[in-house]
């Protein structure tokens, strides 16, 4: 991309497609660009739309009678919307630091050439990656055997590690890091657990910085497992609240009717289908500001990882 | 420790356990151990494909108990009639998945490097890439808003026109052209990315010399770009291949709104899997995971061993 942008010779102008090709060019991705962001733009619409309007026509591209009910009820009496994020948070947060933590460990001793286990560890990363236990099988050992049924960690664990995303790790490591680096830090007598923390994490940033990225959108992104293993509302992150609004948007009532008004009434006077859009924005909002910041290690991961060590 | 002693005294040990192996399996260790818990233990666990397996109690006694049944479970599983729908559909949906998934990609990423704009190019790039960033769960709520009998936007813009509204979750006619849409729509910006990021590598020398030769555009897409492509396509393709037997669950399942009436239409392996888990119908469950990881399994290797005859590098072994 750089030689391209930064070749602005003559020549670069010369070839190049005719003013009208590029404009119908220009065209078609204007309409592409806003078939994928004209969904995000009518959730948005419809959270910001007054529960009468709804009520009364439907929903449409643009609100028809602008209202922030939604997002007022959300800071008002949101508890059950509020405590979803938290988790959402939580876990993306502790299972992000996990996962960067268990997977570059991991990447880091690959790397080491010398290591005696090197070969037995390969095929312990590499198995996984063309055969699986299946889901059936999955469900059962961690709910009967590892008792994950109703735990926050069957959000956290089951997708901490990605044999993907150790091999970008160990390739990182391999192709860039110099063994005289890590040759004299043992000579000095460093333990490769220092050697790795205080070594070789600093020096990885970009890598680190894409795991963590990969890693932060799965936990934020995911619903399957909450789906699978969590039937306690308490730990219902938003994706979770989101798909269980999905099919019952009077559940949002339930938990506020216990603070003292009465169930029927909630369910009648709450702004139900505006509240259920805001709690998709709250889940899209943070991914679509973030992404386009981060988007460069994002690509930079994928075209790493199709890099072999 | 003195430093000149170590080289030597390295070479004499290089077959001995040290020191260093010790901690490096220290530092491995939870990641093994990760390993051993969620990837190894659901291996051995599909064995209750061939027993009459009971969810009550502990897991392991349960495994050990339960007798075995040979093939009954997977005589089940073939003789309904679903088996042959949903096989149907999860290869039908994966094929046509995978020659859109190439075709149309590299066409708007060649489009889009032909862009005179790089500004342009790049928030065209970053927009189109949102969709790959939104769950299914998020996706599922878009299409309520337009697909929902009483209040989506599409059937008020049918009644707006004079026509009657669709009750588009009971057709299962307009599902086929839905699914393969939403999945391209929200595939399409980072496939694009991924091949654009082949086509910018390209050396320009190429092209310069091309231009010299007075090549046009076309003629430098179709004898230079395409071809420097070839190995990424041939690639993805085998990759996708090697993948024929699963499918996106969320797709299948929370688009569809999991609606009785698109059965036929939606059902995949993963769906299925999935519906009979949670209803505890093990036995048809547990036959129809064994046959996609078995099948899976082969279809990943056949996918690798071709992949490693065109080009090694690329091979995951």
């Amino acid at each position: 991309m750089t030689s391209k942008s930064t070749y602005q010779t003559g020549l670069e102008k010369f070839n190049r497609t005719n003013k009208a090709v590029n404009l119908l060019f220009n065209l078609i991705f204007i309409l592409l660009a806003l078939l994928c962001v004209i969904p995000v733009i009518v959730v948005l619409s419809i959270s910001f739309s007054s529960e009468e309007s709804i009520r009364e026509t439907g929903y449409h591209l643009l609100p028809v009678a602008m209202s922030a009910e939604a997002y007022v009820y959300i800071i008002k009496q949101g508890t059950m919307i509020l405590r979803a994020l938290g988790v959402s948070a939580l876990v993306t947060v502790v299972g992000t630091v996990l996962g960067v933590l268990l997977t570059a460990s991991m990447g880091y001793v690959l790397s080491r050439p010398n290591y005696k286990l090197r070969g037995f560890l390969t095929w312990v990363v590499f198995i996984p990656m063309v055969f699986n236990g299946g889901l059936v099988s999955s469900y059962f050992i961690n709910t009967n055997l590892l008792g994950l049924k109703d735990s926050i960690w069957a959000l956290i664990l089951p997708l901490a590690v990605s044999s993907f995303n150790v091999i970008i790790c160990k390739t990182f490591f391999k192709s860039t890091i110099p063994d005289g680096l890590i040759e004299s830090a043992e000579i000095d007598g460093a333990s490769q657990l220092r050697i790795f923390f205080s070594i070789i994490m600093p020096i990885s940033l970009p890598v680190i910085a894409t795991i963590g990225l990969f890693l932060c959108f799965a936990y934020w992104n995911d619903w399957f497992q909450s789906m699978l293993y969590i039937d306690n509302q308490n730990l219902y992150s938003l994706q979770a609240l989101l798909n269980s609004l999905m099919s019952n948007v009077d559940a949002l009532a339930k938990n506020a009717a216990s603070m003292g008004v009465s169930y029927a009434m909630l369910v009648a006077t709450m702004p139900k289908e505006s509240a259920r859009m805001a709690v998709a924005i709250l889940i899209v909002l943070p991914v679509a500001f973030a992404y386009p910041f981060f988007q460069k290690y994002f690509i930079s991961g994928l075209t790493v990882g199709a890099v072999k060590g | 420790m003195s430093s000149q002693a170590e080289p030597k005294k390295r070479k004499r040990l290089r077959m001995r356990w040290h020191k260093q192996d010790t901690e490096l399996t220290l530092l491995a260790l939870p990641t093994t151990i990760w390993y051993i818990l969620f990837s190894f233990l659901p291996m051995f666990g599909i064995i209750i494909a061939f027993k009459n397996f009971k969810i009550s109690g502990g897991f392991l006694s349960n495994v050990f108990n339960s007798p075995w049944i040979g093939f009954k479970n997977f005589e089940f599983l073939f003789k309904s009639n679903d088996a042959w729908i949903i096989i149907r559909n999860t290869i039908g949906y994966n094929i046509v998945f995978i020659v859109l998934g190439i075709i149309l990609p590299v066409l708007f990423a060649i489009m889009i490097g032909l862009l005179h704009s790089r500004k342009a190019s790049k928030v065209y790039q970053t927009m189109m890439f949102l969709p790959y960033f939104l769950s299914w769960v998020v996706v599922s709520a878009v299409g309520w808003a337009f697909l929902s009998f009483d209040k989506g936007i599409v059937n008020q813009m049918l009644v707006s026109m004079g026509s009657d509204p669709i009750n588009w979750y009971m057709e299962p006619k307009y599902w086929p052209f839905f699914l393969i849409l939403l999945n391209v729509w929200k595939g399409l910006g980072y496939g694009m990315v991924i091949y654009l990021a082949t086509i910018t590598s390209i050396d320009s020398t190429y092209y310069e010399a091309a231009v010299i030769d007075g090549a046009s555009i076309w003629q430098q897409t179709r004898f230079i770009t395409l071809p420097m492509l070839k190995l990424v396509i041939v690639m993805m393709f085998i990759l996708a291949v090697g993948r024929i037997f699963y499918t996106d669950f969320g797709l299948f399942y929370q688009v569809t709104r999991d609606s009785n009436s698109l059965f036929n239409v939606a059902t995949t392996i993963d769906v299925m899997v999935y519906k009979q888990l949670k209803t505890a119908t093990v036995g048809m469950a547990s036959a129809a995971a064994f046959v996609q990881s078995v099948l899976g399994c082969a279809t990943i290797l056949a996918a690798n061993w071709i992949v490693r005859r065109i080009d090694p590098d690329s091979a995951m072994m």
